[in-house]
């Protein structure tokens, strides 16, 4: 079986169908143990004291919005290279839910900040970098509704999600290229033997399984219903002509 | 309830900004799966006829 099967919609709404209940159902496990767990049953940090509780809402979120874009950037050159319809719709079923993960991540970083930095924002690099991603969401929504013909549409903003993904991996990177922000190095990374303490790493573990798993099910809902969209103005479009 | 002290606010807000972002995200994702779907259905049945 190949994995371009699933560029036929029907194919594509039936195997989601399926899978749907258990993600939902896991997302929600997952969500509900890591913010319990991380919110009742952690301690405060000997510096930053109980703001370090924003960490499994604000690093899941920031780190969904990098992917988010990453994701629509492989669907937009899926639809570029192979023109499968399902990865277009993808892409643009995306977005919405990567600029909401965007806005958390900002709207967290900002109280986090505030007591820590003694300021709500500063035109940081990473702080900057993430900026400009959520306004790239906007205009890469906007442009999608500003379109009528759906594979114009789909062309235009796939070249936007080309340039897009300059700022996704520099919000990614930004704290490594330069050093004079505020923001801290990165939190997570796979070269590092401990990245943080155990008693905050393990619920925060379960609150990234839960927002990616989130971001999966969300994606899946919304491509559904574009490939339906899409096909409701096609069907209309036939009666208009008749 | 833990005992916040004088961060309560910073973390209060982020938990309700999240909550919030992410249950309108979800709401608005379910209204338009069930609308666009009925919708499909109607214009479905109204072609077979």
């Amino acid at each position: 079986m190949s994995l371009w099967e699933y560029a036929n919609p029907v194919k594509f709404i039936r195997t989601t169908d399926k899978v749907l209940p258990w993600v939902w159902a896991l997302t929600g496990i997952c969500l509900v143990t890591g913010l319990v767990w991380g919110f009742f049953f952690t301690p405060d940090d000997f510096r930053q004291g109980s703001t370090v509780k924003i960490i499994y809402i604000h690093v899941p979120s920031a780190l969904m919005a990098i992917n988010a874009w990453l994701m629509m950037l492989v669907a937009s050159l899926i639809w570029i290279v192979r023109r499968h319809h399902v990865s277009a719709l993808a892409a643009r079923a995306a977005a919405p839910v990567g600029a909401v993960m965007t806005l958390i991540a900002l709207a967290t970083g900002a109280f986090w900040g505030q007591p820590m930095w003694g300021t709500w924002w500063a035109w940081d690099p990473r702080l900057t970098s993430f900026l400009i991603l959520f306004l790239f969401y906007l205009g890469y929504m906007a442009l999608w509704e500003a379109i009528e013909n759906d594979d114009t549409a789909a062309d235009l903003t796939s070249i936007l999600c080309l340039v897009g993904s300059v700022f996704a991996i520099l919000s990614r990177y930004a704290v490594n290229f330069w050093n004079q922000g505020l923001h801290q190095g990165a939190t997570l990374s796979l070269d590092k033997e401990e990245n943080i303490s155990d008693v905050f790493w393990f619920p925060l573990l379960f609150c990234i399984a839960g927002f990616v798993l989130l971001f999966v099910a969300l994606v899946f809902l919304r491509t559904q219903t574009e490939i339906r969209a899409r096909r409701t103005r096609a069907l209309l479009a036939r009666e208009g002509q008749a | 309830m833990p005992e916040l002290g004088k961060y309560a606010f910073a973390v209060l807000s982020s938990y309700g900004v999240t909550i919030v972002l992410l249950s309108v995200i979800v709401l608005v994702s379910f209204r338009r799966a069930r609308k666009v779907r009925a919708n499909l259905e109607e214009i479905e049945n109204r072609a077979r006829d």
